[in-house]
């Protein structure tokens, strides 16, 4: 199956390996993100997709393996590491704070100041730009507290967050496990719109029908090996599925003579 | 082009826009001040009514002040560590151990008195430190860490006194604090200086940032909150500036206290660090979400150090208060229903016990109500048990509020 040849990948993975004691959880993993394309990462529960991204996020160390960032090799120690290649990750739980408002959710850790104090009149102008940019219509004010806000909201909040940074790979892991049908839609056209503003997104799923509406490509693990990534108009749902049930479908996957780590 | 979405519209409605914003917000369980602020009101109306003529003499004005500030002092340090959801149980005896570390070494081992200010802060300090590493390096809860600390500083306090001993307290700058006042002339210009600083201050901040089209308040909620300062501030300014010795002739007691001016410094200074630093934004988010701080790159450990550091050295500077007001230190200095009536004025002024919400000016609101109730009450009945009891309810009532509002804006 010829992968993408034409352009670089922003962040290409290759032999990525990690355990947990005697667990290994990633058994040589590969994969390829593109600028301007949203990836779709999908695979059962228990994968290994968290634990993927939380090594590309730098939340702790992948053990071998390689880490390539704009074509070159990378360590990344911790999470500041990270958002400072320009990887900025939207966490399943948004961790946001309840108790501040918009802007400081969207600044928090990385303040803007004027010597000590708090540059609250450019982080708030900021914050208004980055969300007129997302187009978004929903907030009433960016002062609101974030506590007031629906799933919807908060789920834009930290999207934008994410986007504030001029960042160029976002990660959004479930970002619609727990929306309803016009929010979903409204955070699957967000995610559109960041690849189309040429933005490399990485997108963790379990519902089909978001992953074939928006992914430009897909990469399926199966009990810690890449199954495969494919372009999404390549495959069909019903390949999609059984490449995440099987870790195959037909010539695509993990060939049965080599992949007996099933069990 | 959707900027006006965005943009803040509290300027909408003026001051009835603004009152309708603040009815939403009460109503979305965020109560704030509003609970102290009608506290404060209705015990002064009924201990005036049974009680006026002690009640609401000058003398007595000036009295709940000075018994107020050790309370508020406390409770500003508390709410650092209230804001994380953390609790400081030994605050009363860190306070006490400061004072008598103040006393030894200033009375008995004639220490000049920077000295010796430096040696009680610092011991706070240590205090603090001591605590914040073993809350947040080893990860014991705050209430079983400064339990602990509250029978061994006990103890700590005796050692240093030696048992049943009292340590006389002769200096004059100290003694000053809490029984001198500034001359009636002086306590005119604090109050003009005060007035017109925060009408400059907050004035000049929302000219600009009407112009700059930046989230502001209504120009006449400003207007409001200058009058009520200057009609408040006046008032005590007034009533603190009235004679209020029982034999004038021999010597004229009147003018502000010279506590008043401390507490207005550790207000705004206080306020400014948790309001308009990063580090303060960093404890508002360490208490409201401790993950989300710490993927953020907020380090959680650091800030929990700080907050009970800053917390042990404020029960320092109560420490200072109150061997200023008994003018010796003895081992009960800062024991007895001292802590619970700071961690009460920090809630009743409307800090949660849950964390993420609170002011420096809670203290203040919540330590005038707690100083109101233990001054009135006495004045009312003469037996212990009651007093306690009503002082217990209070504190009560006050953490019943903080819960009930907490479920309102979770639910
Ligand atoms: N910190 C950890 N310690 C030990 N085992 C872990 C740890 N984190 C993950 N695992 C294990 O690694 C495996 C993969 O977990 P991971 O969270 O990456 O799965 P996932 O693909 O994200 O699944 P889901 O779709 O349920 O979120 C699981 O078997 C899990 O138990
Ligand atoms: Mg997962």
């Amino acid at each position: 199956m010829p992968q993408e040849s034409k352009a670089n990948p922003l962040l290409s993975l290759r032999g990525i390996r990690k355990s947990f004691g005697a667990v290994e959880v990633l058994r040589g993993v590969d994969l390829n993100v593109y600028s301007g394309k949203v990836t779709a990462l999908v695979g059962d529960n228990g994968a290994g997709k968290s634990t993927l991204i939380k090594g590309i996020a730098g939340i702790y160390p992948f053990d071998g393996g390689d880490y390539v960032f704009e074509g070159e090799s990378v360590q990344i120690s911790d999470p500041r590491a990270a958002n400072d290649l320009g990887i900025e990750v939207v966490y399943q739980d948004l961790a946001l704070c309840d108790n501040l408002d918009v802007v400081h959710n969207m600044f928090l850790g990385r303040e803007e100041k004027r010597g000590l104090i708090l540059n609250e009149d450019d982080m708030e102008r900021r914050a208004r730009e980055t969300l007129d940019g997302l187009s978004v219509r929903t907030l009433k004010s960016v002062r609101q507290q974030v506590s007031s806000l629906s799933g919807g909201q908060r789920q834009t909040v930290a999207i934008a967050r994410a986007v504030l940074w001029n960042s160029k790979l976002v990660i959004l892991d479930e970002p619609t496990a727990a929306l309803g049908v016009a929010q979903t839609a409204q955070v699957l056209s967000l995610v559109r719109r960041l690849a189309d503003a040429g933005l490399a997104v990485i997108l963790i799923s379990h519902n089909m029908v978001d992953v074939m509406e928006v992914a430009d490509n897909i990469a399926a693990l199966y009990l810690g090996q890449m199954a495969a990534q494919v372009e999404a108009s390549d495959v069909s749902h019903g390949e999609v599925v059984e490449l995440i049930t099987a870790g195959r479908s037909g010539e695509l996957g993990i060939q049965p003579k080599n992949g007996e780590g099933a069990a | 082009m959707s900027t006006q979405d965005t943009a803040a519209s509290t300027t909408s409605g003026g001051l009835r826009g603004a009152f309708s914003d603040y009815v939403d917000r009460i109503r979305g369980g965020n109560l704030g001040s509003l609970p102290a602020v009608l506290g404060l009101v209705v015990l002064v109306v009924l201990f005036t009514v049974l009680e006026g003529q002690t009640f609401f003499s000058a003398f007595n004005f000036a009295n709940l002040m000075s018994q107020a500030a050790m309370i508020i002092v406390l409770a500003m340090g508390l709410v650092f560590v209230l804001l994380l959801g953390e609790i400081d149980l030994s605050a009363g005896f860190a306070a006490g151990t400061s004072a008598a570390i103040l006393g030894v070494t200033l009375t008995q081992n004639g220490w000049p008195l920077i000295l010796s200010l430096i040696a009680c802060l610092g011991t706070g300090l240590a205090i603090g430190l001591f605590i914040g590493l073993l809350v947040a390096r080893l990860g014991i809860p705050s209430f079983v860490v400064t339990l602990a600390m509250f029978l061994a500083l006990q103890g700590l306090m005796l050692l240093i006194i030696g048992e049943g001993g009292t340590i006389g307290i002769e200096d004059e700058f100290v003694i000053a604090v809490q029984n001198r006042n500034l001359t009636p002339i002086a306590g005119w210009i604090l109050f003009l200086v005060v007035l017109v600083g925060y009408a400059l201050f907050s004035g000049l901040r929302l000219r600009r940032r009407i112009a700059e089209n930046l989230t502001h308040e209504a120009v006449s909620v400003w207007i409001f909150k200058v009058a009520t300062l200057a009609v408040l501030g006046g008032i005590g300014t007034f009533l603190l500036n009235q004679e209020r010795s029982r034999r004038p002739d021999i010597t004229s007691i009147q003018g502000v206290p010279y506590i008043i001016p401390l507490i207005l410094i550790l207000l705004i200074g206080l306020t400014f660090v948790l309001a308009r630093t990063g580090f303060g934004r960093h404890i508002y988010a360490v208490g409201g979400n401790a993950e989300a701080a710490r993927r953020a790159g907020i380090s959680v450990s650091r800030i929990k150090i700080a907050c009970f550091m800053i917390c042990s050295t404020l029960a320092a500077v109560a420490g200072i208060l109150f061997a200023s007001r008994d003018n010796s230190i003895s081992p009960t200095t800062g024991g007895s229903t001292t802590l619970l009536f700071a961690v009460g004025a920090a809630v009743i002024g409307g800090t949660s016990l849950f964390g993420g919400r609170g002011k420096i000016s809670d203290a203040v609101l919540g330590g005038l109500v707690v100083g109101v109730i233990a001054n009135g009450l006495p004045l009312i009945t003469s037996q212990a048990g009651i007093q306690f009891i009503v002082t217990g309810l209070v504190l009560l009532v006050a953490a019943s509020v903080d819960a009930l509002s907490r479920k309102k804006s979770t639910t």
